[in-house]
């Protein structure tokens, strides 16, 4: 066989390769303009509490996270279990946006399910949402000590991201400030 | 002939209900100045909807394309110009959010690509026709000359 011939084969494996690789990267997953980038603000009102405001600049020389949820939202249910042991290691704050959800709704789903949140902050209409350019709930956010996001997590969190990205970030971060 | 018309009710509930969700999804805008509406409506054909992310924010009918196209609208009526709104939504989303991405370095295969695919195949078309050429011009050796000549002169001969 002369070498030519094997030209089809080898561009038909290259291909397949390519579409191979192709199978295993999610779409949805676009890379975020965030990451090292100081948290857009905001100035909400408390779920719990609507005479009580939050902004990201109470949070600041800690670091935090900031999970975007909603009663709606299916998967935030499915996320719920990991974010409670997160926040049960008591390693890391995590602050809850209430993406475009009813008030009650949300007080509901957190006295059904337990809240692991710091706080929670309503975004009614979804605008701070658009400010983090959220378009897909669950995400979440890991901001460090000085307000900047250092990870972004598109849809929800799972034990493998919290065990291998989310935990051991948050360690590095604290220690780097100690 | 009883079963066609079923048929027949069944496409046009079909499409009475398709022309019914396709409604939905769009809010009305008014817009005093008509050079605003251009905008806004060039902006909305131009910026992708993260959701269903092979649709534009005009062809969608996601929440977030209803929440993007609102903030479109309220940027553009308080005077934005069109770079001050595709900065705004590419500092939140990302270059994704262009249906035209920016020439950079992580898009330079994509902008440059399909040339370089273009090229190879011109030159492999330029080899092979080439190579066709010298396979048409099959050399003549000097006993088939000598061959042709024999037959020819007979012809002449008869």
């Amino acid at each position: 066989m002369k070498p030519r011939h094997l030209i089809p084969l080898g561009l038909f494996l290259l291909l397949t390769i390519l579409l191979g690789v192709g199978l295993t990267l999610d779409p949805r997953e676009v890379p975020s303009p965030f990451i090292g980038k100081p948290a857009p603000t905001f100035d909400l009102p408390q779920l719990h509490d609507n005479a009580l405001n939050l902004t990201p600049e109470e949070m600041k020389g800690q670091v935090w996270l900031l999970n975007v949820w909603a009663s709606w939202c299916v998967s935030c249910r499915a996320e719920h279990k990991v974010i409670t042991s997160l926040a049960n290691t008591k390693e890391v704050n995590i602050v809850g946006l209430n993406y475009k959800d009813q008030r009650e709704d949300a007080l509901l789903w957190l006295k059904q399910f337990g809240n692991p949140y710091l706080a929670s902050v309503s975004d009614l209409k979804g605008r701070t949402g658009i400010d983090y350019g959220v378009y897909g709930v669950p995400e979440t956010f890991v901001i460090d000590q000085q307000g900047i996001i250092r990870y972004k997590q598109i849809g929800p969190v799972t034990r493998e991201a919290v065990a291998e990205k989310i935990l051991p970030l948050i360690r590095e971060l604290k220690a780097k400030a100690s | 002939m009883i079963r066609n018309n079923l048929l027949l009710k069944a496409i046009a509930l079909g499409l009475f209900i398709f022309s019914y969700s396709a409604q939905a999804g769009i809010e009305a805008h008014t817009f005093e100045d008509s050079q605003k509406e251009g905008l806004y409506k060039e902006l909305i054909e131009e910026l992708r909807c993260l959701v269903c992310q092979n649709q534009n924010l005009a062809g969608s009918n996601a929440e977030l394309a209803l929440d993007l196209r609102q903030q479109t609208y309220d940027m553009v009526q308080s005077g934005s110009s069109k770079s001050d709104v595709v900065d705004y939504m590419v500092q939140r989303y990302g270059d994704f959010v262009l249906y035209r991405p920016p020439f950079n370095l992580s898009t330079l295969l994509l902008w440059v690509g399909p040339f370089v695919i273009l090229l190879i195949a011109v030159l492999g078309l330029l080899r092979y026709i080439r190579g066709r050429d010298k396979k048409t011009d099959p050399e003549i050796t000097p006993e088939d000359m000598a061959r042709a000549e024999r037959l020819l002169s007979k012809d002449q001969q008869d």
